[in-house]
């Protein structure tokens, strides 16, 4: 398994080097640092001297990608393809435009989006798999017909209104937790409980009719017709039978939400004031902070690899015939 | 009056026309009879069906775009205003230009905010202004209000009757002229089962349409029916406004998104080898970037563009329709590799064919067999994918307005309303009704394309056979 693993990694190494080369396209040469300095420092003080001490400050003013004037390893070494580019493999992420250390504002903010995203996609998913078990329990009946309906009406609803109505009805109306907000510690979980529940509830549409379709696939197999035929009650063969063979399919479901847990983060996490990776990218965004964005991007698609592989390390744990390693 | 186009109205519209000679084209196919209908005769997809075209209707007046002539006095130096306007503003121009200092609730006539007023007696009290437009035509608007308001619900549900029976009488008398020229009718549609098409059903959505129309119409000419927002704007216009940005998002974005999906899918799919490695490796790598990251840094790439080539754009409305169009383009570059996958996928699937062998043997060119044996057969593909792409495409655009990534924060749309909304809810009393207006309109859409594309994807989808 340790060498199936280790060819992965391997396998990630041109995806990133390519993200990295995309990502660099974007910011330095679709999108040149003079242009970057410009939009910086406004229409009013843009002369050639503001821009190349802008530049200057922030390590923009080299060559893209070979260095004339240096010597050695140093005609691509002082570059900024190699300074601002390269570095982000081995989490060396700069300086933003305004002078804070990406690094250690990354290993900061990544708990509380950490704290959100893990028990929200825990809570959504036993939520959505449960609900859809009752419909296909209750298949063919007026209960499944409405079940599926009320779905579909769920997920014509923008998140951006689950999250206000939400905060306003449980924030305001009720005031069962604060609207927004975070604090360190045990004291965090009081923040949490808002976002994680709108968040399962904002999921719970979709969820259910990608869950419902996989268990209704699995039922119509002959083993559960089998289990039935022995006599096994409906219940228990929707349980231990049904489940257990749609898991597959399920965990690679997971993979699909691995990144819109990132996304979907983005906008709860600025919505409840939460001090994470997501309202940091959105205040970077805000704020035009083209160092932070790409850092962001970057780690994005790494984390989403990372996912692709434990994703397919699960199957092992729910499958015994699956044997990784061997093509 | 002097018709102009943006780059958005002329695509927009040109795609329209293009899909609606598809579906012409489409109606004459045998092979399509069944999945054809099939569809006609879904309750929930006709009736979705309708209210899609109504949307689509409203969109489409909102694409036309024209320099309104002015008044003579007016016409000293030019011949025509600065903006373009567009047939549904000129429609609308009445509750367009009747605007109030700030928040009013749907229906009142008094303003939300207090302010200091001057009697006619010379006396000076803070209380509630009226306002300038809504209900100015009630001489005692506490007492007179609710019945002048339901005077015009009446009133509205009287005339939308009578549009309704007009309008059936008219269906009536189409499908009278129709059946008797039946010989020239079955050549494009001649297989398709009319019978089984649910038109109560539809004809009672055109009855809840036209009574929906013809009160908000009566009530509209003398309040703000969804209340007015910030500056004073009224929200229903807006939120009418919106439908075109929200139709523009959902429909232009599957041109960029297509033509790379389907090429590069049938070329990988096709000719297997170093292209099959290179666009897989292509879209596996824009795969791994998080969509909202890449759309973000495609954006701030784009706005640092427009504001170094400020000149370029010669009014607001044109930048801010060349950000609607950018945003298109960049949403499209972004999400073309899952269809991309799926074409390839059923590409590889295809070539192994018996048929395809043949074409081969008989010395048809590459190029032809995909045209001729490879595309007709990814149809089904494109067209489920295109339709359930559409509805979260709308809903992608609030989302992306929120995080200031989406469209101008000058053009109307749902995502603006919202975010513009959003912070009222602290106040008190509450500020609703925007965001219930963005949120209805967004809905009936979301959901009608929910419905359709659903029936779309059982009516075509191969494995559903049977």
């Amino acid at each position: 398994m340790m060498s199936y693993v280790f060819r992965r990694l391997l396998y990630a190494l041109p995806l990133l080097l390519g993200i990295n080369v995309l990502t660099f396209l974007l910011f330095f040469i679709v999108n040149t640092p003079d242009d970057m300095a410009r939009m910086h420092l406004g229409q009013k003080h843009q002369t050639q001297e503001a821009i190349s001490k802008w530049k200057n400050e922030r390590g923009y003013a080299q060559p893209l990608f070979w260095n004339e004037n240096a010597e050695g390893v140093g005609h691509l070494k002082n570059t900024i393809f190699y300074q601002k580019s390269l570095g982000l493999f081995v989490f060396q992420f700069g300086r933003s435009d305004d002078g804070r250390d990406i690094g250690s504002d990354i290993s900061q903010r990544m708990w509380p989006s950490l704290a959100i995203a893990l028990p929200s996609l825990i809570v959504g998913l036993s939520l959505d798999i449960t609900l859809a078990m009752i419909i296909v329990f209750f298949r063919s009946s007026y209960l499944e017909v409405s079940g599926v309906a009320v779905a579909v009406a769920l997920m014509s609803i923008s998140t951006l209104f689950y999250i206000i109505g939400g905060q306003f009805v449980i924030g305001k109306l009720l005031q069962l937790a604060p609207i927004s907000g975070y604090d360190s510690g045990v004291n965090s979980i009081r923040f949490l409980i808002m976002p994680i529940v709108i968040g399962s509830i904002a999921g719970v549409g979709s969820g259910i009719r990608w869950y419902r379709t996989l268990l209704l696939e699995e039922i119509e197999r002959d083993y559960v017709r089998t289990a039935r035929a022995k006599g096994i009650s409906e219940l228990h063969v929707l349980v231990t039978h049904v489940l257990k063979n749609a898991m597959i399919p399920i965990l690679t479901g997971v993979v699909v939400l691995l990144p819109l847990l990132f996304t979907g983060s983005l906008i709860t996490e600025s919505f409840f004031a939460i001090p994470g990776l997501g309202s940091y990218t959105i205040d970077a965004i805000n704020q035009q902070d083209f160092a932070i964005v790409r850092s962001m991007v970057f780690l994005g698609s790494m984390l989403y690899m990372l996912g692709l592989l434990m994703t397919d390390l699960s199957y092992l744990l729910v499958d015994p015939r699956v044997k990784l390693g061997s093509r | 009056m002097k018709l102009t186009f943006f780059h958005t109205d002329g695509l927009y519209l040109a795609v329209l026309a293009v899909s609606f000679v598809f579906v012409f084209v489409m109606f004459r196919q045998e092979s399509l009879r069944r999945p054809l209908n099939k569809i006609l005769s879904n309750t929930s997809a006709m009736v979705s069906l309708l209210v899609l075209l109504a949307f689509l209707m409203m969109s489409v007046l909102d694409s036309v775009r024209f320099y309104p002539s002015l008044s003579p006095s007016q016409q000293v130096e030019t011949n025509y205003a600065g903006e373009p306007i567009t047939i549904l503003d000129f429609l609308l121009s009445g509750i367009k230009t009747r605007t109030e200092k700030t928040y009013s609730a749907p229906l009142t006539s008094f303003s939300y905010s207090r302010e200091m007023i001057r009697f006619p007696d010379g006396q000076e009290r803070w209380d509630y202004p009226r306002l300038k437009f809504g209900g100015a035509n009630l001489s005692d608007p506490n007492n007179d209000r609710p019945q002048d308001i339901a005077k015009r619900i009446i009133k509205g549900i009287g005339i939308g009757f009578f549009v309704w029976i007009g309008l059936l009488v008219i269906c009536f008398q189409v499908k009278k002229c129709i059946t008797k020229r039946k010989r020239y009718v079955n050549g494009f549609c001649g297989g398709l089962d009319a019978s089984r098409i649910p038109w109560r059903a539809m004809s009672y959505t055109l009855l809840v349409m036209t009574l929906i129309l013809s009160v908000v119409s009566q009530l509209a000419s003398e309040y703000h029916v969804l209340g007015t927002d910030k500056v004073g704007e009224d929200v229903l216009y807006q939120s009418l406004k919106s439908v075109r940005t929200g139709m523009v998002i959902g429909t232009l974005t599957t041109v960029a998104t297509l033509p790379i999906a389907v090429a590069l899918g049938i070329f990988s799919g096709y000719f297997r080898g170093w292209v099959d490695d290179l666009i897989q490796y292509a879209y596996t790598t824009l795969n791994s970037i998080p969509g909202v990251l890449l759309i973000a840094a495609s954006m701030l790439v784009m706005q640092s563009y427009m504001s170094v080539h400020e000149q370029q754009f010669s009014s607001l409305s044109m930048r801010a329709d060349f950000r609607l169009m950018a945003l298109c383009l960049i949403l499209g570059l972004t999400s073309w590799t899952g269809l991309c996958r799926l074409i390839r996928a059923e590409t590889l699937k295809l070539r192994e064919l018996e048929y395809v062998d043949a074409a081969k043997v008989l010395g048809t060119s590459p190029f032809m067999i995909l045209l001729k044996h490879i595309v007709p057969n990814l149809f089904h593909i494109i067209l489920i994918s295109v339709a359930l792409d559409f509805s979260s495409l709308v809903l992608a655009e609030a989302v992306l307005s929120y995080i200031s990534i989406g469209v101008d924060p000058t053009t109307e749309s749902w995502g603006n309303m919202i975010n513009g909304a959003r912070l009222e809810l602290a106040r008190e009393p509450v500020v609703w009704w925007s965001l219930l207006s963005a949120f209805l309109f967004m809905f009936v859409l979301v959901l009608s394309a929910n419905l359709f594309s659903d029936a779309l994807r059982d009516a075509f989808d191969p494995r559903k056979e049977g």
